[in-house]
């Protein structure tokens, strides 16, 4: 039986806008432009500095606005609950971020973040601002969903935001800020699944129906159902299913350092998190490689889902330095 | 140039309309391959496009044009937006030196570039590619080769999308929200190239309406088209 949640909302048609209230509120280094539902850091555009963008449906919180910052994001363009911002706030996002410098676009790989992302960019290309774009499709458990063409970006972005918002810290040009966040990209692969389903605001009930005795594998981040259901299973025989997923694609040689991301979706305790996290270290360990850095904490969730994502990237030594670099953002601090 | 402006802002105005009167139909149709958003979403951002360009003052026909499109892009949003709005605001550009065949079939071309482009779909994809790009041929040959009335032209152009709508029918969509289904998506009209008729059908009728003349009859020469409601069964 579906029943209503309850929620700390106030109308659902102004949950998005309440919420970039609140945060400008609690971080002041965030500004939101006026009229528009985009936060850039204060600051912006940063003088002699690539800026580096992201955006998308609202709902992933602290994606994307929560990665604004000193070594990250310039500014983020939020959309309704799962749904893409329009052309026209990202054009209001990459004309407040572009300091002459240009910007890179960190697009996520949905249908239509893509489509107004890229209309966006193409009106201020004429208007003199040069954009340059990285898509992120590090989900492994598609090639074809209800939102995409080929793969899904998810929380493997955090890392292209990280890298990139690194770079361009650090005086890069666009080509170069560009060139390490496809290298993130190329290196980078995620797979999730759902305990339970999500409830958005506008509906108030679960976006898909999962039993109690069961689980969804290979989930997105919209509340869409994955690609296999099965009966529950253990922390570590879930944590050995996604880590096989991502370790079969990215394929890597013995040796390898990588950075881990256990990932919540939003409604899940962060001690079930670490209990995952020690089953991937071992499992890291059993094929070989050596985990540079691991990371646990809610980066990119699917409202209150219970659940988890495990991302693998395959890191060298410029992208240690990169990600090891020091970032100061509400949802991301690296000191 | 405020006649041509004119006749835009009447344009855009019989699109809304037509629109809302077809919301049922393009939601049922988008209901059976996708999310059934597209006739609420199209009639909401063509009806505050309508407004828009009610509002302003004698404008030119590219203002009109670009102001449009980028209500139907900000307001339709998802897909829709850039593909019908976008392609709308780079096209208008075309249309700098007012209305004029040779303007009309440029500003055609362009719309059609930028949806293929924006969508990566081409004709078989059964999109609404596959009423467009027969249209827009059909509208620059019978302008540039055959030296037709304008009138005419588009009144070939037309017949041109309808017979595309058709061919959507049949075939299995390998591009947008239909292709998801499949070979499921075999015998579904597409309803995004079911809008594009509406849209193209309501220039035609203002513009005849501009012309101070009847839709002229034409031999559209179709090619043989599946009949649609066997189609649907």
């Amino acid at each position: 039986m579906i029943v209503a949640m309850k929620k700390l909302i106030n109308e659902s048609d102004d949950v998005v806008d309440e919420m970039l209230d609140g945060m400008t509120a609690a971080y002041p280094d965030l500004r939101r432009l006026p009229d528009t539902q985009v936060l850039v850091r204060d600051d912006a555009p940063v003088a002699g500095k690539v800026g580096v963008v992201s955006g998308g449906g609202s709902g992933h919180e602290p994606t994307h606005g929560g990665y604004i910052g000193d070594g990250m994001l310039d500014g983020a363009a939020a959309g309704d609950v799962f749904s893409s911002p329009t052309a026209d706030e990202f054009e209001a996002l990459l004309d407040a971020t572009d300091s002459g410098e240009g910007v890179l676009a960190v697009i996520k790989n949905y249908e239509g973040d893509v489509m107004n992302f890229e209309t966006a960019i193409e009106m201020v290309e004429m208007e003199g601002t040069d954009v340059a774009t990285v898509v992120v499709n590090d989900d492994v458990a598609v090639e074809d969903s209800l939102y995409t063409s080929g793969r899904r970006g998810v929380c493997g972005t955090i890392l292209v935001h990280k890298a990139a918002g690194a770079k361009a810290a650090a005086g890069a040009d666009l080509d170069e800020a560009q060139r390490v966040a496809q290298k993130v990209v190329d290196n980078t692969a995620t797979m999730g699944m759902a305990l339970t389903s999500c409830v958005t605001p506008e509906k108030g009930e679960a976006t898909f129906d999962l039993p109690d005795d069961e689980i969804e594998l290979g989930i997105g981040i919209h509340g869409e159902p994955g690609t296999e259901r099965t009966d529950v299973m253990s922390a570590d025989e879930i944590t050995e299913e996604l880590t096989e997923g991502v370790l079969d694609d990215l394929d890597l040689d013995e040796g390898q350092e990588v950075v881990t991301i256990v990932n919540g979706m939003g409604g899940t305790p962060l001690m079930e998190l670490f209990v995952v996290n020690r089953k991937l270290q071992e499992l890291i360990g059993d094929h070989g490689l050596e985990t540079w850095d691991a990371w646990v904490g809610d980066y990119m969730t699917s409202l209150d889902m219970a659940g988890a994502s495990i991302t693998v990237c395959a890191v060298d030594d410029e992208l240690k330095e990169l990600l090891d670099a020091p970032a100061d953002t509400p949802g991301l601090t690296v000191q | 140039m405020s006649g041509d402006g004119a006749v835009v802002v009447a344009a855009v105005e019989a699109v809304a309309d037509r629109i809302q009167a077809e919301r049922d139909h393009l939601t049922d149709l988008d209901s059976a391959i996708g999310d059934a958003d597209h006739g609420g979403n199209m009639a909401r951002g063509w009806a505050e496009a309508a407004e828009a360009v009610a509002d302003l003052a004698d404008p030119d026909a590219q203002t009109a044009v670009k102001t449009a499109g980028k209500t139907v892009l900000s307001e339709v949003g998802g897909a829709a937006g850039p593909l019908y709005g976008g392609s709308l605001v780079f096209a208008s550009q075309e249309l700098e030196g007012g209305v004029t065949p040779e303007t009309a079939v440029a500003f055609a071309e362009t719309y059609l570039e930028k949806v293929q482009d924006r969508g990566d779909a081409s004709v078989g994809a059964g999109t609404m590619v596959d009423a467009l790009t027969p249209a827009v041929h059909t509208f620059k040959k019978s302008i540039e080769t055959d030296e037709l009335p304008p009138l005419e032209a588009l009144t070939k152009a037309v017949a041109a999308a309808e017979a595309g709508v058709q061919f959507t029918v049949p075939i299995r969509a390998s591009k947008g929200r239909a292709s998801y289904l499949g070979w499921r998506s075999v015998g579904h009209q597409d309803p995004g190239a079911t809008s594009t008729l509406y849209i193209m059908e309501e220039l035609l009728a203002v513009a005849a309406g501009h012309l101070d003349s009847e839709v002229p009859d034409v031999d559209a020469s179709s090619p043989t088209i599946p009949d649609a409601e066997a189609a649907e069964e």
